[in-house]
């Protein structure tokens, strides 16, 4: 039934379409949120499934170098071994350097040859084909414990389980947000509904005894919300872009793998698009079986 | 040009009667309706009783048939249950007890999703006109045709013909408000008989407007009824009896049908 409003724009709008936009952009964030904590999982996963790292922990300098070196001939014999790196000094020193400072582990302190001031564990970073699991880790420890007492290896996906946990547990709380926002806005629309239903109750009357089906008012119903939904839903998700852009950019000038490993891809953008076109359905689908409902129970 | 004071002018202009045959064809039942219009009953009330929650009974043992194309008069005292016996004509109340027939169709069990086809073959002018606010008198009188699905194409015409023959054409964006209490009764009838209906249902439809115009009302209403529909008018007003002589007359006497005229001393039955 086109051609004139039966129901006015103004009594269905109020402040809905801008109830609606702070929904939008509220669920994009979460869910932009959710999308980059996935990426950043799985980036990270992919990365350290299969990586060990052996510390060679000997405090004397040339005992700790023949072991390493021992242990990287031995590492290299082992099988499903995809690659191996000998942590260079200089990256050592590196990370060490926020907490202890420079010059750790130079030859003397103050520069008199007598060996590092504090003894720093030589690492080699070891790339498995497949899953670093139990056994194959017991059968490097084996593979080392003649060429290198003092080694000792670790699964890096063991001590970044937490971190991962951490990350899933903030993942799932971001769906749940997408989830409960689309229920408050069905929630809203409904009332919405319901509000507007009954303030045009004659008229309703009217168009029911001249012929007009609950098919055709609900329809009526349904434009009129898929309207302000769209309003709402377009000035939400710019909202949302506007933030997500922002914290974005904060983000990537922490310069940290981990949160660079978190960056939208495409399909991320696409799907945070599809926000305000899917809370419009939501929107549109919840007022016509809000309206069909109540038109029941009239003649 | 006020078509609608000359007698002589034909009731309805060619592109409503154009609209009229569209209707005819495209719903299925009207073969249904066509054959009962044959037998010449259009409505049959059985032992129909209405009560409003538990009040007492509004209408008792009403029994009678409408025929197609004869006019009726309902009269009665206030309260008498006259609109209430209308609002079960227009379909806009159940009975609490009895059986409708309606156009061939058991009104009492018909499920509501086919409610809105029977509506359609009935115009309603309420009391209170009941036009909708916001909507000009051309979107009000175009409201039967739109929610029949005529295409937008095909209304403006008819709706311009009818309220220029109500002699409105010169008020056709005007709000209801705007409109005086006799345009906004004209504008109604144009609502109600727009899409040709076989049933017009009028109530008290000169209560509002001055003697002049209860009189023009009255001639259209017969103009209508020679064009063939079934004309059921409301009224308290004895004089408007007079001036239809072929008019049946049902009254109304606390909820119970009486006939104190003689013209309908045996209220209408179903043929043998």
């Amino acid at each position: 039934m086109r051609g004139a409003e039966l129901i006015p724009q103004t009594r269905m709008s109020g402040p809905m379409p801008w109830v609606i936009a702070i929904m939008v952009a509220m669920t994009a964030i979460a869910l932009a949120a959710g999308l980059a904590l996935g990426n950043a999982i799985s980036s990270a996963r992919a990365e350290i499934e299969g990586g060990v790292t052996v510390q060679v922990i000997e405090p004397r300098d040339d005992v700790r170098n023949r072991e390493t070196k021992a242990a990287v001939e031995a590492i290299k014999r082992l099988p499903d071994i995809a690659g191996l790196r000998e942590v260079p000094q200089s990256e050592l020193d590196a990370l060490i350097e926020p907490w202890l400072g420079i010059g750790i582990s130079d030859a003397g302190a103050n520069g008199a040859g007598s060996g590092a001031v504090i003894p720093v564990p030589s690492l080699i970073d070891v790339r498995l084909k497949g899953p670093a699991t139990a056994p194959r880790l017991v059968a490097i420890e084996k593979a080392l414990a003649k060429a290198a007492p003092s080694a000792k290896v670790d699964a890096q996906s063991t001590w970044l389980r937490p971190v991962f946990d951490a990350m899933v547990s903030l993942q799932v709380l971001s769906i749940s947000l997408v989830v409960l926002l689309a229920a408050a806005l069905a929630a809203a629309v409904l009332l919405a509904a319901r509000s507007a239903l009954g303030a045009n109750r004659d008229v309703i009357e009217i168009v029911h005894l001249l012929g007009g089906t609950d098919t055709q008012v609900a329809q009526v119903f349904q434009r009129s919300i898929g309207y302000d939904a769209a309003g709402g839903g377009t000035v939400g998700l710019a909202l949302a872009m506007v933030v997500i852009l922002s914290l974005g950019r904060r983000f990537a000038d922490l310069g940290a793998g981990l949160v660079d490993s978190g960056a939208l891809v495409w399909t991320d953008w696409f799907l945070l698009a599809l926000v305000p076109l899917l809370s419009t359905l939501l929107a549109m689908l919840t007022a016509r079986l809000t309206v069909l409902h109540a038109l029941r129970k009239m003649l | 040009m006020d078509l609608w004071a000359q007698a002589g002018t034909p009731f309805f202009p060619h592109s409503m009667l154009a609209i009229a045959a569209d209707v005819a064809r495209s719903d299925q039942t009207q073969h249904r309706y066509t054959s009962m219009i044959a037998d010449g009953e259009i409505v049959h009330f059985d032992n129909v009783g209405l009560r409003y929650g538990t009040e007492r009974e509004v209408l008792s043992d009403l029994t009678f048939s409408l025929f197609a194309g004869r006019f009726y008069f309902l009269t009665g005292a206030s309260g008498a249950g006259k609109t209430s016996l209308l609002r079960l004509l227009y379909l806009a109340q159940r009975p609490s007890r009895g059986a409708i027939r309606m156009f061939g169709t058991d009104a009492i069990t018909l499920p509501r999703g086919r409610l809105p086809n029977l509506r359609r073959r009935i115009g309603v002018v309420f009391q209170d006109f009941r036009l909708i606010p916001h909507l000009s008198a051309f979107d009000n009188v175009a409201l039967p045709l739109r929610v029949a699905g005529h295409q937008e194409r095909d209304i403006g015409g008819p709706v311009r013909d009818i309220l220029e023959w109500v002699g409105l054409s010169d008020k056709i964006d005007a709000r209801p408000a705007t409109l005086s209490g006799g345009e906004q009764q004209r504008v109604a009838i144009a609502r109600a008989v727009i899409a040709r209906p076989a049933m017009l249902v009028a109530d008290e439809p000169t209560g509002n407007v001055d003697a002049e115009m209860a009189l023009k009302l009255l001639r259209l209403f017969e103009m209508l009824n020679r064009q063939g529909t079934t004309v059921v008018v409301a009224t308290h007003d004895l004089d408007l009896l007079r001036k239809v002589p072929d008019s049946l007359i049902m009254r109304l006497d606390r909820g119970r049908l009486a006939d104190p005229t003689g013209a309908l001393r045996y209220p209408p039955r179903r043929p043998a």
